[in-house]
């Protein structure tokens, strides 16, 4: 008993050490694939406890891959199961097109603001949204999204493609509502 | 370069995702094309407004509190907490229970754990016999987890074979069930009596059979007819070996089936 005791303990220290400090980057992605600040949270806590009870097949070196994928299966889970109208979100691109030809660069420069900003990446489909927040916030490599989403290397790229000049288009858009306000 | 390969490669230029020949190669094209300069220079200041605008949402310490808790009430399932600090520790507890397949299904993991590590023994001579066959158990119910099957998802052997090369000091063989009913769902490596093994994941309808191998020290003879070890907790285990492999299979699947599943597998190797 003892025995099974310590080793229980030693799992959840070093379960703690490999994993506890991606904390930020779970939440973040969460944050992100949700959109919703306490569903983002259980998310999170739900994603550990899963990832707690998996520790014992966890032989790789990348902890934050690791909590990050099952955070966002948890998440794509969840979306699924609750809103199957998030996963199918289609971009619509007559909407989201600029009305008047706005100066691209005087809008990047000086009157996006970061809520504007925001929510146009709230705005995007989910999974254009993923690929940036995996790369532009937490910094992750090609290969790593690839690992993360399950997806090949050339859709990671082409995903990124899209989703910022969706993202662009999105804050023209914004720039120009809040012009005519 | 021209300005079709420019396009295609921006996004990985901007994400130093490309090696240096190719980025010069973007560099010196990018000193000769306006356009394709202009293009990149707005994708340039996106990139860095999306860094500067604080995006970036940290974790509340509540959240890490509540995962702590978590963390401690998972290992120790029989302690029982007060019932003030259960409340602490899952502050919302009615959205929690949006998970009960969830929650029961990793209640019933460690209960199971809990049984195989305490009770099986004395319940089982065969296990105890060979505490080899309650490995094989406990590895097959570790492989139900979630994310937890296989390493390499294909049904083609051809697939999975090569996948194990440099992953193991042996290579398995990797045999096609499909057309006698048991497609292969793909491979993983496990651990097993000490070693590193590999695992075969082979589907019967919605049952799950886990096909443990890896080269015997012992001998290289034949045990003659795959042997059922043990039923443990509802799972039927077989063990054989065959020209110096060892094989165990552990599945839910009825005893009938199983034993024609590894009568082929075995005939098969």
């Amino acid at each position: 008993m003892e025995g099974i005791a310590l080793s229980e303990q030693d799992k959840r220290a070093r379960f703690e050490q490999a994993v506890l400090p991606h904390l930020d980057a779970a939440h973040n992605l969460a944050r992100w694939l949700i959109r919703r600040r306490e569903d983002a949270e259980d998310m999170v806590q739900e994603s550990y406890m899963r990832a707690f009870s998996s520790f014992d097949g966890f032989r790789g070196s990348n902890g934050r891959a690791w909590i990050l994928t099952i955070v966002r299966n948890t998440c794509y889970t969840w979306l699924q199961r609750g809103r199957l109208s998030e996963m199918s979100t289609e971009f619509d691109e007559e909407t989201h097109s600029p009305e008047t030809t706005a100066n691209p660069e005087a809008l990047l420069l000086g009157e996006a603001n970061r809520e504007l900003l925001a929510k146009a990446l709230e705005e995007l489909p989910l999974e254009f949204r993923e690929a940036l927040v995996l790369r532009e916030l937490e910094g992750l490599s090609y290969k790593e999204i690839a690992d993360v989403t399950g997806t090949p290397l050339g859709t990671v790229m082409s995903r990124l493609a899209r989703a910022r000049s969706m993202l662009e288009r999105l804050l023209v858009v914004g720039t120009n509502k809040e012009l005519l306000r | 370069m021209n300005c079709e390969e420019m396009r295609r490669l921006t996004h990985a230029f901007l994400d130093r995702e490309l090696d240096l020949v190719r980025s010069m190669e973007i560099e010196t094209h990018l000193e000769s094309c306006a356009g394709c300069l202009l293009t990149f220079q707005k994708q340039q200041s996106l990139k860095s407004l999306v860094h500067s605008s604080s995006l970036y949402y940290r974790a509340p310490d509540s959240l890490e509190h509540r995962i702590r808790a978590g963390l401690r009430e998972a290992r120790d399932p029989s302690a029982k907490p007060e019932a003030g600090a259960v409340r602490t520790s899952h502050p919302r507890q009615t959205r929690w229970s949006r998970f009960p397949t969830w929650s029961a299904a990793a209640a019933a993991f460690a209960v199971m754990v809990l049984t195989i590590v305490f009770l099986a023994p004395r319940w089982f001579r065969p296990s105890r016999q060979n505490p080899l066959a309650e490995e094989v158990v406990s590895s097959h119910i570790r492989s139900l987890m979630p994310n937890h099957l296989t390493d390499v998802v294909s049904s083609d052997q051809h697939t999975v074979k090569p996948w194990f090369d440099g992953r193991l000091d042996f290579s398995p063989s990797v045999i096609d069930l499909a057309r006698e009913g048991f497609p292969l769902a793909g491979g993983r490596l496990d651990y097993l009596g000490g070693r590193p093994v590999a695992a075969l994941v082979y589907q019967r309808r919605k049952h799950l059979i886990n096909v443990f191998t890896w080269p015997d020290s012992a001998s290289s003879g034949d045990s003659g007819a795959p042997v059922r070890v043990a039923a443990s907790q509802g799972y039927n285990v077989y063990h054989w070996t065959r020209l110096g492999m060892v094989y165990w299979a552990v599945s839910d699947l009825n005893t009938e089936e199983l034993s024609d599943f590894v009568r082929l597998l075995r005939n098969a190797s």
